[in-house]
């Protein structure tokens, strides 16, 4: 075993021994195939526990979303995001020659499953913020890839904005039925109902 | 029972390993032969409650013989990640608030390590002060620095209540392996598990006499199936377990550890009671199970009983040796 794997397995076993990293699934098992998950958004913490909810095989296929400016600021947080995450970047600046979805693009039409946040921000509500249009044209560029929501419960009383040490509280995943973009679906439409999905998790025990 | 007091130590745990083992993988084989039988789905679920509690107890008799083999520091170390499992599990179940974040690390990574640490090195008076003294100050203290007056008593009673329980109620299980007993070197462990079978036993007498008996429960908002009467045989239960394992104590008479058992199973289940009222208050059935939010594992459910002993039982054989 490779030092990022041994860091990524210790990882793991840390996010689980603070918040438990339980993961439902509802309407969709865990599965090796090619999946976008999209879920809500409140803490630094939930990618990790995304990531510790799927089973060990899956994490290695599953990358999440960093920002280019932020994760590459050093060498550590380079590091850990390239070598144990495998993370696709994404620029904050849009350039006007330059799609900021590319790199989503490039990833997934290399078959690898991703997760994203759609709300683009961490946010302290109850209710998730409204999504994003990311999510709406990739469902459009790959129409034969499920769209898994989850819902992830808890994590903001863990690590809450701007505090460092998270706090032994458990939380859990729940993973929903798969959702697909309708033949004449509008963007609206398709993004109201994706952000549904992932609410109508919140009750589902 | 006199001869088996007079048997070497090693041979007594060898006696008591063969015999603990040998119960659990006769219950294990009649429960798994009974499952090939069809049943009801009432039957089946009482099935599956039966088999999560026996996996319990093979997880709990197989961390006992780790612990009697590594020797007192490590089963310490082991009661604390409990203990800390336990706290997590409790924490979860109630409502903390953003400026709670800095107290709740001070209990996780402070107290609990601190209040183990101390139990480790046999400070057995700082030991039983630490928490109701110098962390009963220091936890409001941070948390008023938190800067949020919301129902703040409320907050930082709950916190209090979660260390008491979880992590200085559970502390002093792994207190008794270290006290220095008359005649008793390196025989810690027996105790221990001499409190955890009478806890246990207490239990189950008791869950199995409220169903047989349906006596009027005494408080029916809290707990449909306590009764003073289903408790009263718990409690007689585990005082005669306690007195079968007469010759793995210290006492010097076999009446002593009956009563020590009728003290430590009585205490466990009268725990328990309030951890229904707690559950009630928190709006789950279970800690565990499906009702619950967060997928809690169901572990403070069984080591409440325990918690809530142990420090009785503790107080209660210093009290009896003079010590």
């Amino acid at each position: 075993m490779k030092l990022p794997e041994v860091a990524g397995l210790a990882l793991a076993a840390v996010a689980r021994l603070i918040t438990g990293a339980q993961g439902h699934w509802y309407g969709a098992p865990p599965k090796a195939e090619q999946r976008i998950y999209f879920a809500n958004h409140q803490s630094h913490f939930d990618w990790v526990l995304i990531w510790a909810a799927l089973p060990s095989d899956l994490r290695s296929v599953t990358r999440p979303i960093a920002a280019r400016d932020y994760w590459t600021s050093s060498r550590l947080k380079h590091w850990i995001t390239r070598e144990i995450f495998n993370a696709v970047y994404v620029s904050r600046q849009r350039t006007d020659d330059e799609d900021p979805l590319e790199p989503l693009m490039e990833a997934l039409r290399h078959g690898d499953s991703l997760v994203i946040f759609p709300e683009g921000t961490r946010g302290n509500k109850v209710d998730p913020a409204p999504f994003k249009a990311g999510l709406f044209h990739l469902a459009e560029a790959f129409p034969e890839v499920p769209l898994i929501p989850a819902w992830i419960d808890n994590v903001q009383r863990v690590m809450p904005k701007g505090e460092v040490v998270p706090v032994p509280i458990l939380c859990s995943v729940t993973f929903g039925k798969p959702l697909a973009l309708f033949a004449g679906e509008t963007k609206h439409g398709f993004l109201e109902r994706a952000r549904n999905a992932v609410m109508a998790l919140r009750s589902v025990h | 029972m006199g001869s088996l007091r007079h048997l070497s130590v090693s041979q007594q745990i060898g006696l008591l390993f063969v015999v603990l083992f040998g119960l659990l993988i006769g219950v294990t084989v009649i429960a798994f032969s009974r499952t090939l039988r069809d049943r009801s789905d009432a039957q089946l679920e009482a099935h599956e409650r039966f088999k999560r509690d026996l996996r319990a107890v093979w997880v709990g008799a197989v961390l006992f013989w780790i612990s009697w083999i590594a020797g007192g520091i490590v089963s310490t170390l082991l009661f604390g990640l409990v203990s800390f499992l336990a706290l997590r599990e409790f924490v979860t179940l109630t409502h903390t608030r953003r400026g709670d974040h800095r107290s709740l690390l001070l209990a996780f990574f402070v107290v609990l390590p601190l209040q183990y640490l101390i139990v480790a090195g046999e400070r057995f008076n700082l030991f039983t002060v630490f928490i109701p003294v110098y962390v009963f100050l220091a936890i409001p203290v941070v948390s008023a620095l938190g800067n949020d007056p919301q129902r703040f008593l409320e907050r930082t009673a709950k916190i209090q209540w979660g260390i008491m329980v979880c992590v200085y109620g559970m502390s002093h299980a792994p207190a008794l392996l270290l006290l220095d007993l008359p005649d008793y070197r390196d025989r810690g462990a027996f105790l221990v598990l001499y409190l955890v079978v009478v806890v246990a036993v207490a239990q189950i007498v008791q869950e199995a006499a409220s169903r047989r008996l349906r006596r009027r429960p005494v408080a029916r908002a809290i707990s449909r199936s306590f009764s003073w009467r289903a408790w009263a045989i718990g409690a007689g239960s585990a005082a005669l377990a306690g007195g079968l394992l007469y010759w793995s104590t210290p006492f010097k008479s076999p009446w002593g550890a009956v009563i020590m058992g009728l003290i430590a199973g009585g205490s466990g289940t009268l725990g328990e009671f309030v951890m229904q009222a707690l559950k009630r208050d928190a709006g789950v059935r279970s800690w565990g199970g499906k009702a619950s939010v967060t997928g809690a594992v169901g572990l403070l459910d069984r080591v409440a009983p325990l918690c809530f002993a142990a420090p009785v039982f503790f107080h209660s054989v210093r009290w009896y040796f003079g010590i």
